[in-house]
């Protein structure tokens, strides 16, 4: 029973952060058709941002309560900053080239992103444990749980209310499904495409960011933190369906669960299992599990 | 099949660089063999990319043919660089064809990703299994040439020249027959393809497998002339980053291309991690987005206009 439960409460932690990091890489590839490889770098600055500021605010003699402004701030900074630079940039000048094209534009700004990480924060890890440490543990059915982790759950599943949210309720929503739906249509009727495509990116990138900055005071902040998140949060959106938020919610949670029962039950797997499962959904389903099939378009 | 000038080319520029090679230092040699052992996995994807395919998971070849050698050497302790050779290329082009049935349905970004799935599963294999060397890998004993042990590299830099060559030529053959000229008509239009009356998903197939066995291959010469395998730097989804990189570096506009690009990637490689080894990635990266924004034809192309201004 101890072990069902802490299986289930990792699996449950480890969704939450795939499934807030993917839902931005998810939200990026529906609205512009971008497989955004640099989105492990979105991930990664969110990580360092966050991790450098918690350290130094905390020297500086803060209340360690503040972590929490700063793993936010970390990640919208972060977000605004690159998403835009990354958007105006590069990936405007791109959008009349070929989709694959681009997946290979974003994988060159991940490499060039990596070494600015580099560059910028050495290559000594981060330890930013003070949010942790200020929220204690809690005993529960005979298990002792860091409450900072659990929060986590809290934090994606708010996520994944605020975009089901934005999407069904409001007008921006409304915008967003037309230009998914038609990107053509979208113009004719008014809508300010390239400014869609920018906010997009930007919201996505600050999705990433937050991933990495809520993920960092639970982590050692070293060099190569994005290279596989990347890969599993593609494994995620594919799982789910990608281009779907609904998609990358259960994506997340499969993938989550499925790893933290390989990890406790039989450790070889680990790695294993998660690329099985995408490889599977790609062959038999290659819209996702719960994506409704598609005709191929010529 | 030596009529065309690509061939003619090929053929003499293997012959004077195997010459160059006995005269030159170690280092050259070095690069020379890496640069020629990796352009074989760039072939293949070569010519996958002129049919608008592009495999983010061809470590996955690259590093089963590397593996392939590794356990031939450590289990079954064959030392032959040609039963080796074989072995790896083999093992690759059995699984690219099995593999192929799957692929060849698939294609842009699908393609893509459903290749880097096959490749981080054998990643996350290799990585959790002691006796497959886990995370550290094995090192690989240097290859006998018909039974003999060379005392330096120089004949392994021969054999891998030549092999580099012949398949070079084999490619160059294969793109002027019938079934090697349906890349670019598939590219542009399918449908169009098969009203011409051939079928897609068996050109398709073909090629996949072609440069399937090719990254085997590439990657078994590979092991053998770093003397060693991991599975970082042979199946990680970095490295099919990497050899589509240099595909791109390259450009698709001939066979002689990936050798080239190859050697510019090992020559930039070394003095990058001799100059400033933190920014080795940022090189890398830049380099690429600069050839995907303003050299489309990868440095081929520079090759051809420079020649087309000459004459």
């Amino acid at each position: 029973m101890e072990t069902f439960l802490t299986i289930l409460l990792d699996g449950l932690q480890f969704s939450s952060y795939l499934f807030i990091v993917s839902a931005g890489l998810t939200i990026i590839f529906g609205v512009m058709k971008i497989l955004n490889v640099c989105h492990g770098s979105f991930y990664a600055w969110g990580a360092y941002t966050s991790a450098f500021f918690i350290g130094k605010f905390s020297e500086m003699g803060m209340p360690d309560g503040w972590g929490f402004l700063v793993i936010l701030a970390s990640a919208i900074v972060v977000g605004l900053v690159l998403g835009f630079l990354i958007e105006q940039v590069i990936l405007k000048h791109m959008y009349h080239r070929d989709e694959v094209l681009i997946v290979l534009a974003t994988f060159g700004l991940f490499l060039v992103l990596e070494d600015v990480i580099l560059i910028a924060f050495g290559t000594d890890p981060y330890f930013a444990y003070q949010p942790m440490a200020l929220l204690d543990s809690v005993e529960m059915g005979g298990i002792v749980r860091d409450v900072y982790g659990l929060t986590l759950i809290g934090v994606a599943a708010m996520v994944a209310i605020g975009c089901w949210f934005l999407l069904n309720k409001t007008k921006w929503g409304t915008i967003l499904k037309a230009v998914i739906f038609d990107r053509e249509m979208g113009i004719a009727m008014g809508i300010n495409v390239p400014l869609v495509y920018t906010l997009t990116f930007i919201g996505g990138a600050i999705l990433g960011g937050l991933g990495g900055a809520y993920i960092a005071p639970t982590i050692s902040v070293a060099p190569g933190l994005g290279t596989e998140v990347i890969v599993l949060s593609f494994a995620v959106v594919v799982v789910g369906g990608m281009g779907s938020i609904m998609g990358a919610a259960i994506g997340s949670l499969i993938i989550g669960l499925l790893r933290a029962l390989a990890v406790h039950e039989l450790p070889q797997v680990e790695l294993f299992v998660v690329f099985a499962v995408m490889a599977v959904v790609l062959v038999f389903r290659p819209e996702g599990l719960f994506a409704p099939a598609k005709p191929r378009k010529i | 099949m030596l009529r065309d000038n690509t061939s003619k080319v090929v053929f003499i520029g293997g012959i004077l660089i195997i010459a160059f090679g006995f005269f030159a230092p170690n280092w050259i040699v070095n690069q020379l063999m890496f640069g020629f052992s990796r352009a074989l996995a760039i072939l293949g994807l070569l010519v996958l990319w002129r049919t608008g395919l592009v495999s983010f998971g061809h470590a996955f070849y690259f590093g089963l043919g590397a593996y392939t050698v590794a356990i031939l050497d450590i289990q079954l302790g064959v030392t032959d660089v040609f039963l080796r050779l074989f072995g790896g290329a083999c093992l690759a082009g059995v699984a690219g064809f099995f593999v192929g049935f799957i692929m060849r349905n698939y294609r842009d970004i699908f393609f893509a990703m459903l290749n880097t799935a096959i490749s981080m599963v054998l990643y996350g294999i290799i990585v959790k299994t002691e006796s497959l060397g886990s995370t550290d890998g094995f090192a690989i004993s240097l290859p006998t040439i018909f039974g003999v042990a060379p005392e330096t590299k120089y004949p392994l830099f021969v054999v891998i020249t030549v092999i580099a060559m012949v398949s070079a030529l084999l490619v160059n053959f294969y793109l002027k027959t019938t079934v090697g000229r349906l890349t670019t008509p598939i590219r542009d239009n399918e449908i169009r393809v098969e009203y011409l009356g051939f079928s897609v998903a068996h050109a398709i197939h073909l090629k996949y497998t072609m440069s399937a066995i090719l990254a085997g291959g590439a990657g078994a010469l590979m092991a053998m002339s770093l003397g060693q395998v991991d599975p970082d730097s042979m199946i990680n989804w970095t490295v099919s980053g990497e050899l589509v990189f240099i595909t791109i570096l390259s450009g698709p506009g001939n066979v002689i291309a990936p050798f080239i690009g190859s050697l510019v990637f090992e020559v930039l490689r070394t003095y990058a991690f001799e100059l400033a080894p933190h920014l080795w990635q940022l090189i890398v990266g830049g380099t690429f987005l600069t050839i995907i924004f303003f050299l489309p034809g990868g440095i081929w192309s520079l090759i051809v206009k420079f020649g087309r201004n000459k004459s």
